[in-house]
């Protein structure tokens, strides 16, 4: 008869993995690090690849001569005013088809027809609609953060416990009160996660529309000197789009813990 | 307890009670499309009354206090209720729900300000709210936030919004069924007390034979589905004058759960020889 002896080994833990600002900045700093040596060392050619060191000087200068903030400051207009048309639209677009039968599968049925198309390819349509200015990318950023915008608040709405709506109900709250005492808030994480999507969809698309169509902006400097092969500056110009990524995610970090420290 | 915090608290009940409304249940029937969850069910319950509803699982108890709520309407028949309601009755009828139903962003004292807001001036909402969370014992919880409360506190903040605004008739779906048997006994006897003092008129949905006689002025016995009345027990004996081990209470708890079970039995029997 087979028997059982000793010690019960343990079975748990595991599955629960846990950050490290720590080796993540250790990660990136050491890869740096790698690249900058292969450089140094001839390894790579620095004119299809510059190290890092040259990134940063070309950084430095673009700083200095203020060639940067002409370009930046254009686009971070239009992706302030894109993202901020895109989102609002969106949010009550998305309220309303959580909320209301009669805009519920008209609206979605829009949104499912027009979400899967790549914005992008509507650039040239925006530029002759609204003209090589500033409308066309301004649309095309909205609309790219539009769609997403709608699908998180709907969802974000849907998923609100009924049990709450009938407690405000029962308690003849008024409908304006219901949403935006306990459907908006409740809703709040689901659309506060949509902006993390929207803003990376922003930046992508803000790049495309500025090298199709832009004289000033990131995405243009950026293909200026891929056009020269001026390596140094189109990789410092890669840099910032990265700072601007992460600036991003980092206000809508601080934004979802100062809207949802409750949780 | 100071004599202080019990005057306080006895000034807060006192000032709870409000004039209790009679609510009278006429030949309601209600189907989940084709299945029938109430038939014809009539009932009263009088001011100041605690109906309480017991039934074998799926007869229809939650339904028929949605029903009685305004919460569902039914598909034939009607609820009609009468009485004069205190000037200060912000919302006659009124709900204490199962899992609480509590908003997780705001606080204790947000929760139950959250039915007064826009109905009342801010220095009233202030006063009132403190004045419930007083009578349910939450006042050092006032900012707490849902998450940081057990289950039974929980519990008492959704009594204390529903005191809030001064019901005429409180509707409580199975209040304590989601807490653990010592905290369930804890609240029921602050449940007792409060209903008492208050005087609202009360419906009562549970499971539990030992609440319903604790606090059932009549206890209705619902039939298994679809739900019909079986019977109505009156229990005379006063709220404040009832003990856990009163052998005539025992005895109805003991006559309640046989018809409770019988009804499941035979249930079981109709499924077995049910053709497959």
């Amino acid at each position: 008869m087979p028997r059982l002896d000793g010690r019960v080994p343990f079975r748990g833990g595991g599955f629960a993995p846990k950050d490290s600002a720590w080796t993540a900045a250790t990660t990136l700093i050491g890869l740096i690090a790698l690249w900058q040596a292969a450089a140094s060392a001839g390894l790579i050619r620095t004119l299809f690849l510059p190290a890092p060191l040259a990134i940063g000087k070309a950084l430095w200068s673009l700083t200095v001569s203020g060639v940067l903030w002409q370009n930046l400051s254009v686009s971070l207009v239009r992706l302030g005013i894109g993202w901020i048309a895109g989102t609002v639209l969106g949010i009550g677009m998305g309220l309303a088809v959580g909320l209301f039968s009669a805009t519920r599968s008209p609206v979605m049925a829009v949104v499912a027809a027009l979400f899967p198309i790549p914005k992008i390819a509507l650039v040239p349509l925006f530029i002759i609609w609204f003209g090589i200015g500033e409308g066309s990318k301004i649309v095309t950023l909205a609309a790219g953060v539009f769609f997403p915008t709608v699908i998180a608040t709907a969802g974000g709405v849907d998923n609100v416990p009924r049990g709450l709506i009938r407690m405000g109900q029962s308690f003849g709250l008024s409908q304006a009160a219901i949403i935006r005492k306990i459907v908006l808030p409740a809703a709040l994480p689901a659309i506060l996660s949509g902006f993390r999507v929207t803003a990376s969809i922003a930046i992508v698309l803000l790049v495309a529309a500025e090298m199709i169509g832009a004289e000033k902006g990131i995405g243009a400097f950026v293909l200026q000197a891929g056009n020269l092969y001026d390596t140094d500056n189109l990789l410092a110009g890669i840099v910032v789009l990265s700072l601007l990524g992460l600036l991003v995610s980092w206000v809508i970090g601080r934004l979802e813990r100062a809207l949802l420290n409750w949780r | 307890m100071s004599l202080g915090a019990r005057d306080t608290m006895a000034a807060a009940s006192r000032d709870m009670a409000g004039a209790g409304l009679r609510l009278a249940v006429e030949a309601v029937s209600h189907a989940y499309g084709a299945l029938p969850a109430l038939d014809a069910i009539t009932l009263t319950a009088e001011p100041g009354e605690v109906m309480v509803l017991v039934g074998p699982s799926g007869c229809g108890k939650s339904t028929l206090l949605g029903i009685m709520g305004g919460l569902l309407t039914p598909d034939m028949g009607s609820v009609r209720c009468a009485g004069a309601i205190s000037a200060d009755c912000l919302n006659p009828l009124t709900y204490v729900f199962q899992d609480f139903s509590l908003l997780p962003w705001r606080t204790v004292a947000g929760n139950v300000a959250l039915v007064l807001e826009g109905r009342l001036p801010r220095s009233a909402v202030a006063d009132r709210v403190t004045q419930v969370l007083t009578l349910t014992g939450l006042s050092d919880f006032a900012q707490a936030l849902p998450r940081q409360l057990s289950g039974g506190m929980r519990q008492r903040v959704g009594i204390a919004r529903a005191l809030a605004v001064r019901p005429a008739c409180l509707l409580l779906d199975e209040p304590l069924s989601a807490l653990d048997a010592q905290t369930r006994d804890l609240l029921l006897e602050e449940l007792a007390r409060i209903i008492l003092t208050a005087g609202t008129t009360t419906i009562y949905v549970t499971h539990n034979l030992a609440e319903a006689v604790r606090l059932g002025h009549q206890i209705v016995v619902l039939s298994r589905r679809p739900g019909r009345v079986r019977d109505i027990i009156r229990v005379e004996r006063p709220l404040d004058q009832r003990a856990a081990a009163d052998p005539d209470l025992l005895a109805i708890e003991q006559r309640v759960w046989r018809m409770i079970r019988d009804d499941a039995a035979e249930a079981d029997r109709e499924r077995l020889h049910a053709p497959s």
